[in-house]
């Protein structure tokens, strides 16, 4: 069992190519197109029409794969990549973007001591399958997404709040949320606030509570 | 609770006088059949399942950690963590803030180890901007980096023996624990907050005498480890409480997606600074230590044998220190390309990583935290079923987390 999962004792892999990076454009680091690496490959023979885009930065490689499809990309990486270890679950608001948000995953693998960064693009109101019950680490950060981004994800054992407690209205880590917080009110007095976040930005006599 | 295999005579002989005197003295708990006679009606005592809020304010829960536990007695069906109390939106003021100015936000993440949170940040800024680390900064941040170990794994090491009743190995942690943070506070002038990293290298050179002083303390520690372990180690109370209690494997390690300890506990050799090595680790000679059962006493042992390590690796710094510069080429107004990047160190909880997304301006668009406390607390559910409530303190103890970084 530990040999297995102990990743190979040669740093020879992984560090020298990351040095050799810097030394040849400490200024100009541009990513590249990998759209013909053997992972992006895999997963396009896998599960195909998935792919969308994939590029590498910093020897960092991210792959943008249809929404519908994260779950069974998911599966294929656990499964045939050996991608056990599921690092986390985030998002990006891209406000002007359509679609709106990116749920980004990482994922990392021990045989091969690497990490692959899969993205999906997803607008308000849409669903992500959910990869909790393939992957049980991914429980909280997709709670936690769904918590600041107010996106859903379809299949999750247990889509609740995390950060914020029940009942509070607006997800805080939306672009157009408020640095400086809502109104504790709306979410104490819910009756009194429209759905979805305390009282307008511009409104003069708006409590600020933080 | 305990197995056979791993206690010594006299423990299976104590054990067995214990379990004498508790039947004897009719203190075994009844059977579920026997409890509820269908002639009266039941009262609270027969009810089999009851709802416990365990914290926030409980002084084992290192914060403010709530736990909504579902009992049979004292055996625990499910514990549900309620989390949240300490959530400052640090990934939004992130966005607001230039990048240098996010650093001190991440002293308040994991506040017993700053260092390790401000090399994080500033690990990831580095690499998308791609800048070149001096050799002496790299040096200073691995020292920094791992006294920062020392502290924290001290920090667990009083506070979760007090959990368990254990109170004198307490006050020796913090003996020592107290030296490292004058270190700290002469190096930078906090001892807790530490702001000492910036990105690019350092903000201030070592004041004179201070590796002198470093070197007696590292040379030093292990005996004051020794110490340690000489109160815990083969003490049989702290065993009984420890051993085979919170057993994980190395394949729901991965599975809950464990890292630090927790994974090393359960037979894993896995650690980024050996695994993805950053600053100089790679050219550093240290063992990671690792033990089989993945037991709650295995995490005890992996991390007093990590302290141990880090007193090595520190003075293989101190060696190799020699004078230089302490910040690199770092442009006066920071502005990294429009890209994203992931960066991770391995923190004393484990995993700690950061994902900067970059819109080419001066502010972050969007700066997550991968904090190791939070992904580590996940499992406390499944390593708490079928436990004691005094167990749950020590499971709490073991998963070692800091709750300014579970809720940032």
């Amino acid at each position: 069992m530990a040999d297995e999962t102990t990743p190979p004792p040669s740093p020879e892999a992984s560090a020298p190519p990351a040095a050799e990076a810097k030394k040849e454009a400490p200024k100009k680091v541009e990513a590249a197109d990998a759209s013909a690496h053997p992972w992006v490959e895999s997963i396009r023979a896998a599960v195909p029409e998935a792919v969308l885009s994939a590029k590498e930065f910093v020897r960092q490689i991210t792959v943008t794969v249809a929404r519908e499809k994260i779950r069974d990309v998911a599966r294929h990486l656990k499964d045939r990549e050996d991608f056990r270890y599921c690092v986390d679950v985030t998002a990006v608001d891209w406000k002007q973007r359509k679609p709106r948000f990116e749920v980004v995953y990482h994922f990392y693998s021990f045989s091969k001591n690497d990490r692959i960064r899969i993205k999906c693009g997803v607008d308000e109101g849409e669903e992500v399958p959910s990869i909790a019950t393939l992957y049980l680490a991914a429980n909280w950060p997709e709670r936690e997404t769904y918590d600041m981004f107010g996106i859903r994800f379809a299949g999750h054992p247990d889509l609740q709040r995390i950060l914020t407690w029940e009942g509070f209205h607006g997800h805080p880590l939306r672009k157009d949320f408020p640095v400086e917080g809502i109104d504790t009110g709306a979410a104490i007095y819910p009756e009194e606030w429209p759905e979805g976040g305390g009282p307008s930005p511009n409104d003069p006599n708006r409590k600020v509570v933080s | 609770m305990t197995d056979e295999k791993r206690l010594t005579e006299a423990e299976k002989q104590e054990a067995d006088y214990f379990a004498r005197r508790m039947t004897e003295g009719g203190l075994t708990r009844p059977t579920a059949g026997a409890v509820a006679e269908p002639s009266k009606p039941p009262t609270l005592f027969d009810v089999q399942e009851m709802e416990l809020n365990f914290g926030p304010q409980h002084p084992s829960t290192h914060g403010v950690l709530r736990l909504v536990l579902k009992v049979d007695g004292e055996k625990i069906i499910s514990a549900r963590p309620d989390i949240g109390y300490l959530h400052r939106g640090t990934e939004k003021l992130f966005e607001t803030e230039t990048y240098p100015m996010g650093i001190p936000h991440t002293d308040r993440m994991d506040y017993v180890a700053a260092a390790t949170n401000n090399h994080a940040f500033c690990l990831t800024v580095e690499k998308l901007l791609g800048v070149e680390i001096p050799r002496r900064a790299q040096l200073v941040r691995v020292i920094l980096d791992e006294l920062q170990r020392l502290s924290s794994h001290l920090v667990w090491l009083g506070t979760s023996g007090i959990d368990l009743g254990a109170v004198t190995p307490f006050w020796y942690a913090f003996r020592e624990r107290e030296q490292i943070l004058d270190f700290f506070e002469e190096y930078c002038g906090a001892r807790l907050t530490l702001n000492c990293m910036r990105i690019g290298g350092l903000p201030f050179d070592l004041t004179p005498g201070w590796v002198a002083r470093l070197l007696e303390f590292v040379d030093d520690l292990p005996s004051r480890i020794n110490e340690y372990e000489e109160l815990l180690t083969d003490n049989r109370i702290w065993k009984r409480r420890t051993v085979d209690v919170g057993v994980i494997s190395a394949e729901e390690c991965i599975e809950y997606g464990l890292t630090g300890p927790i994974l090393r506990g359960s037979g894993v050799a896995w650690d980024l600074r050996r695994a993805v090595p950053y600053e100089c680790y790679d050219e550093l000679d240290f063992v990671i230590p690792t033990r089989q059962n993945g037991d709650t006493y295995d995490r005890y042992i992996v991390r007093v044998q990590e302290m141990r390590q880090s007193a090595r690796i520190i003075r293989q710094c101190l060696d190799r220190l020699e004078e230089g510069e302490i910040r690199g080429k770092v442009p006066r107004v920071i502005k990294p390309p429009a890209e994203e990047v992931y960066a991770s160190i391995e923190s004393p909880k484990g995993e700690l990583g950061f994902y900067c997304v970059s819109n080419g301006s001066n502010r972050p668009y969007r700066m997550h935290c991968r904090p190791p406390s939070f992904i580590n607390l996940q499992a406390l559910p499944r390593l708490a079923k079928g436990h004691l409530i005094s167990d749950l303190v020590a499971l709490i103890g073991t998963i070692d987390i800091v709750l300014g970084e579970v809720d940032r």
